[in-house]
């Protein structure tokens, strides 16, 4: 089964979802992602999403998931480029993504992390002031 | 009501799952449904198709192009032989889950479509049907 | 039912040739002499003869009544196709209806020359020829009718563009400005165009202004909501400004609840609040 790329940018996670994902895939990506988070040490995933033109609850769980598992691992998760016809979607389906951070682009979201990095404190980085 | 074009996909696992996301929207983008409705659609029936797979122990979904002089939409009809649903109030409410997920399968998918309507007898099966017109 | 009431128009039709079509192309100029400038002799001429051709295949079958069978598709596709071209050109439903009305007059010369003296025969096959062209011209009505309003429906849509403009008041701050009454359909179709505009200029703050809405239900307040949690989705912050205090109270009258969206008296606030968030200062020189 193929497995979807995480690329790491420096204490970043990138991660592009490109393709429609069965749930097999789903479950693989956020078990990769959390092992690459502990490896790497990573402070911050991004997950693009703008190539998703569905979002459904499962998928959303899974972003809910991976956002709650990073937390606990220090690292803060960042979800950008939802399509508007996706958003308007999942808030019909009353999907609650509440604990999601997201922003309109890869940019954007890289700055929020950075800006979420520099209001952390603590010497080895995995201590953080819960927002 | 004419039916002008029908297909019955088999829902057994995730990739039937992805299947049927992906037949759905290629038929409601030959029949013109504008992006959101068509986003609507396909995540109601990928929310059905998923409750097909693991709660009903696979089954199927039948697609059916309608279309009489006023207008015209598309039919999915899922069926599956499983367990049912005993209490079919509690379902649709939002949050109802009696599994591991959150259960937001149906009451969601109901808002995501123009008609929706279930049957659902325990020990028989499940039956739900959805439609959006354009 | 292939009677004595067809077996002569039938005949007539698969014979027909080209005199039918001249005679009939005539009182189609003869009634629409007025609109010489949206369609040309040839073009009319040419639309005849495929007709005739079509008519004598499905007439040929023997089934002059019922034209939802399959035999009458390939009719019904061309006359669709007719009605839906006059249509755009601007002719009326009566003048598109027309094509197949005169075709009577011609038909009826020559059935009458073909039966001759037979009063009984001739009224059959009057009668069945009159039923068929009367089904055919309203089929063409009816169709026409159809495109209109398909037309019609999409001018709405255009019109409601242009109605609701999206402004960019500043680097990565959009406006909306409401005006008028909101109904449920129009406000669906405005915020996604404020969420497409949101995309398209990657502005992460989008004001809705309502202060030139008089009334908002819970429907229209619903939408509102819905498109402020959509937009967060997506990584932009919607404020609500101009709720007047007849607004906000209907709004809490009717169990609507803002919860942490944020909402603005006026535009003015809002720009201020959009600024600040930005970080954005303005000063006077």
């Amino acid at each position: 089964m193929e497995r979807i790329p995480i690329l790491k940018m420096g204490p970043f996670l990138l991660v592009t979802i490109q393709v429609d994902m069965h749930d097999r895939l789903a479950m693989a990506l956020q078990d990769d992602l959390t092992g690459r988070v502990v490896r790497d040490c990573a402070k911050g995933v991004l997950i693009d999403i703008s190539s998703l033109e569905v979002v459904d609850s499962f998928i959303g769980r899974m972003l809910g998931n991976i956002a709650a598992m990073t937390r606990t691992l220090g690292a803060e998760t960042v979800v950008v480029g939802m399509r508007p016809a996706v958003a308007i979607t999942i808030v019909e389906l009353g999907l609650s993504l509440e604990s999601v951070r997201t922003a309109l682009t890869v940019d954007k979201g890289m700055a929020l992390l950075a800006s979420l990095l520099e209001t952390s404190a603590g010497v080895d980085g995995h201590e953080h002031h819960p927002k | 009501m004419n039916i002008i074009r029908s297909e019955t996909l088999g829902l057994h696992n995730s990739e039937d799952i992805v299947r049927v996301r992906q037949a759905v929207r290629a038929w409601m983008i030959e029949m013109k449904f504008g992006l959101v409705d068509q986003t609507k659609m396909v995540t109601a029936a990928s929310e059905l198709a998923r409750n097909t797979v693991d709660y009903g122990g696979g089954g199927s979904a039948r697609l059916e192009a309608l279309e009489n002089n006023e207008r015209r939409g598309l039919k999915i009809v899922f069926e599956d032989h499983g367990p049912g649903i005993s209490d079919l109030a509690l379902a649709l409410k939002d949050g109802y889950t009696t599994g591991r997920g959150l259960g937001l399968g149906l009451g969601g998918s109901r808002r995501l479509v123009n008609e929706f309507d279930i049957w659902s007898v325990p020990g028989e099966g499940t039956r739900v049907t959805i439609v959006r017109w354009i | 039912m292939n009677s004595t009431g067809s077996a002569g128009i039938m005949d007539i039709l698969a014979r027909s040739g080209r005199d039918l079509v001249d005679d009939w192309v005539k009182e189609q100029l003869s009634a629409l002499s007025r609109r010489k400038d949206l369609l040309s002799e040839s073009d009319m001429r040419r639309e005849s003869a495929e007709f005739m051709a079509l008519l004598a295949a499905a007439v040929g079958g023997g089934n002059l009544t019922d034209i939802a069978a399959a035999e009458w598709a390939s009719t019904r596709d061309f006359l669709s196709g007719i009605s839906r071209s006059r249509a755009t050109k601007g002719f009326t439903p009566t003048e598109t209806a027309t094509f197949v009305f005169s075709l009577k007059q011609p038909l009826f010369a020559r059935i009458q020359a073909k039966v001759g003296t037979d009063a009984a025969a001739l009224a059959s096959e009057l009668w069945s020829a009159t039923v068929l062209l009367d089904t055919l011209g309203l089929f063409t009505f009816e169709t026409f009718v159809k495109s209109r309003e398909a037309i019609i429906g999409r001018q709405q849509e255009e019109m409601l563009e242009l109605t609701t403009p999206v402004v960019k008041l500043w680097d990565g701050i959009l406006a909306l400005p409401l005006i008028g009454t909101l109904d449920s359909s129009r406000t669906q179709v405005v915020m996604e165009s404020l969420l497409q505009s949101i995309v398209d200029t990657g502005s992460e703050i989008a004001i809705i202004d309502i202060t030139g809405v008089p009334a908002v239900d819970t429907l229209v307040a619903q939408h509102l909501l819905k498109t402020v949690a959509a937009a967060r989705l997506m990584g932009a912050q919607c404020i609500i400004s101009g709720i007047r205090p007849q607004i906000a109270q209907t709004m809490v009258h009717l169990g609507v609840a803002f919860g942490d969206v944020v909402t603005k008296a006026t535009l003015g606030d809002a720009l201020s609040y959009a600024f600040r968030q930005a970080g954005i200062s303005v000063s006077s020189t």
